[in-house]
């Protein structure tokens, strides 16, 4: 894997100022909430297995913060922070951690299972690869609309996330061969942080090169720096066009590597300390605070207020989280069925 | 009324169902052009197109899958298993996501589905072909699961299920297929969670679902010469069991057999049989019967299958014994 970065990232992108600071801000609210959660977690306020996020943001903001309100976005176990870029408040999403009613599934789901029909977030699904058929029905969903249903409104797209190991299981080729095959609107993101708990990528995958595998069902595979936000947008945009477009599925690949074990309750014993130093220093939050400084686009008092305000989001969401009530045990049917 | 077949009772069921609503679609493995192996869905795609009847690859447990996120946005999905049996291949699906998802989501997401298909025993089809899949499903929350067994209950019933916004477990059974009978030729819904009652006798209550009714029915025939009065119940919702009707039936007979073709360790006569104890054990004069398949493979051999299952002699037998 190349691991160079890139100098100039922006070269085929142009966003404005303020898209830039919605990227940053969003990276820096995943990162915070992150560390919140470890914390909460270890003070006894959340409980379960926690996966935290940290390290790859840009690809949750670099793709989710590309999309449209219409659009979906489908998950994992590791599934906080692409909900909170696709809108859901991080009240709502902490609340849910501490098993709180007015968690955004009022305590029933806790960390690995975030829903929010609201913001069309399909979960949150716990088991490797479960997630990727229930993104490919809904992108089938909307062609249904399109072609069955006469809707005029333009195709709305489903992001699909899951890591390396999961490109190991039959749902994901199962699913790229149905999404190819019916070209429906759906980009696959694998986020490709080389670990699958313990089981290092190159041990378990003949070829390790995934996005490669695209070629195999006739769709584009990219492969791009999962610690630069706006190499993971370029890519988004260009998927994006060709799902609206009705031109079918594209695979992306993002590198990248998580700054903490599996789950808080990983000792992450076999990844090597030079291993995780190299990867901590290309930070994907500082690699676009250089680059903000370096080309104008921020000063760093103005990224400072920005940090200053995401730390505020998320006291309050604790504070919320902590006043919330927990839920009615005469409500535990509620939900089973309509 | 009109003469109708199992096959065509549920064929008439779904396109009743597809043409009053957009949003249903069937999909399955050779649902299509093939018309379905069954032929419940015969001819369905050249009326609503090849979206609508979706040919899938060989893939349960992702197109099983696929209904689902289709049904989180909007969608009703109908999925077809080929045969029950292959959405083993489903069961994570079937399991954690068309069971909980409603419940895990706190509401959020609602899951109008209905997976249809055969299961049961057939003639000499092998034992993966086999599978009784209803005692695997029963142990799911957030599950119905139905058992049609005569023409006219697979066309209510099927219309019921499809029109449910909570996921249905629909069971045919592949013997079934061609039974014959005179339906109404105008539009009905049976409930889904009630059992039907086949018979009303006197001096034991048999319950039973799906294709035993017809080995109970037979056994009844012979019953009846010897002047035995069994009360026969066909269980349909096998969850929830309607339990009112099968404890009104109890206080009044006293005497219960069930005649199943699960396999009997943690089948649903098992389940019956915890249930009725736990509500109406004063009521029982003795102890239930529970006359089920075996806890075997289904062999091969025609004359092991046979072996296998509940005979009408035997339910005769247990009668005689019981009485």
């Amino acid at each position: 894997m190349d691991l160079k970065q890139k100098k100039d990232s922006l070269s085929n992108l142009e966003l404005t100022q303020s898209e830039i600071l919605t990227l940053y801000e969003d990276m820096v609210l995943g990162r915070y909430f992150e560390d919140m959660c470890a914390q909460m977690y270890y003070r006894g306020k959340m409980f379960g297995f926690v996966h935290l996020y940290t390290g790859q943001e840009a690809i949750s903001s670099g793709v989710i913060k590309a999309l449209k309100k219409s659009d979906y976005a489908c998950s994992t176990y590791r599934d906080h922070v692409h909900a909170l870029s696709k809108g859901v408040t991080a009240r709502e999403v902490m609340a849910e951690l501490f098993g709180k009613e007015t968690g955004c599934c009022k305590g029933r789901g806790g960390s690995m299972h975030i829903f929010s029909k609201e913001h069309n977030f399909l979960g949150g699904f716990a088991f490797i690869g479960e997630g990727i058929p229930v993104a490919t029905g809904a992108a089938f969903q909307s062609i249904y609309q399109k072609q069955v249903l006469h809707k005029s409104e333009e195709l709305s797209v489903t992001t699909c996330f899951f890591g390396d190991g999961t490109t190991n299981n039959g749902q994901f080729f199962e699913c790229l061969n149905m999404a190819a095959l019916w070209k429906l609107p759906i980009i696959f993101v694998v986020e490709n942080n080389q670990w699958a708990i313990g089981m290092a990528h190159p041990r378990s995958t003949s070829v390790p090169e995934i996005h490669t595998k695209a070629a195999a069902f006739g769709m584009p595979g990219e492969e791009v720096d999962g610690m630069d936000v706006l190499a993971v947008r370029e890519v988004t945009e260009r998927a994006l066009k060709r799902a609206r477009a009705g031109e079918g599925p594209t695979l992306i690949e993002a590198l990248t590597y998580r700054f903490r074990g599996h789950s808080l309750a990983d000792p992450d014993e076999l990844r090597s300390f030079q291993e995780k130093e190299a990867w901590i220093a290309r930070d994907p939050i500082k690699r676009l605070t250089t680059y903000m400084i370096d080309n104008n686009i921020a000063t760093s008092i103005l990224l400072e207020t920005i940090n200053q305000k995401v730390k505020s989001v998320i006291e309050d969401s604790v504070e919320f989280a902590t006043n919330s009530p927990e839920p009615s045990v005469k409500d535990l049917h509620k939900y089973l069925f309509l | 009324m009109k003469k109708t077949f199992l096959f065509e009772a549920l064929h008439a069921a779904t396109d009743e169902e597809m043409a009053k609503d957009p949003n249903i679609f069937v999909i399955g493995e050779d649902v299509g052009h093939y018309g379905g192996s069954y032929k419940v869905t015969k001819d369905l795609h050249m009326k609503y197109g090849d979206l609508r009847i979706l040919d899938t690859p060989i893939a349960e447990n992702s197109f099983t899958g696929l209904a689902i996120g289709a049904a989180m946005t909007g969608l009703k999905p109908i999925i077809e298993g080929m045969n029950m049996s292959f959405l083993l291949l489903a069961f994570n699906q079937i399991a954690n996501n068309v069971g909980m998802l409603r419940y895990t989501s706190g509401g959020n997401f609602n899951l109008p589905l209905v997976i249809r298909g055969p299961g049961g025993i057939g003639r000499q089809l092998g034992p993966e072909h086999s599978q009784r899949l209803e005692a695997y499903f029963q142990g799911i929350p957030g599950l119905r699961i139905v058992a049609c067994s005569t023409p006219y209950n697979a066309k209510g019933l099927l219309k019921a299920a499809i029109q449910s916004d909570n996921p249905v477990i629909f069971f045919e059974h592949v013997l079934l297929y061609n039974l014959q009978e005179n339906i109404p030729s105008k539009e009905y819904t049976l409930p889904l969670d009630k059992a039907e009652m086949v018979r009303e006798g006197q001096d034991v209550t048999i319950l039973t679902y799906s294709r035993m009714r017809y080995n109970v029915l037979q056994a009844t025939e012979k019953l009846l010469t010897q002047n035995y009065d069994p009360e026969i119940i066909d269980l349909i919702s096998l969850k929830p069991l309607d339990i009112d009707t099968i404890k009104t039936s109890i206080k009044k007979t006293h005497k219960v057999i069930i005649v199943e073709e699960c396999m009997r360790t943690g089948g649903i006569g098992a389940e019956l049989t915890a249930q009725i104890n736990e509500t109406v054990f004063d009521e029982l004069d003795a102890p239930i019967v529970r006359l089920s398949s075996q806890d075997i493979p289904t062999p091969y051999n025609g004359t092991l299958e046979q072996a296998t299952i509940v005979q009408p002699d035997q339910i005769v037998n247990a009668v005689k014994m019981i009485c």
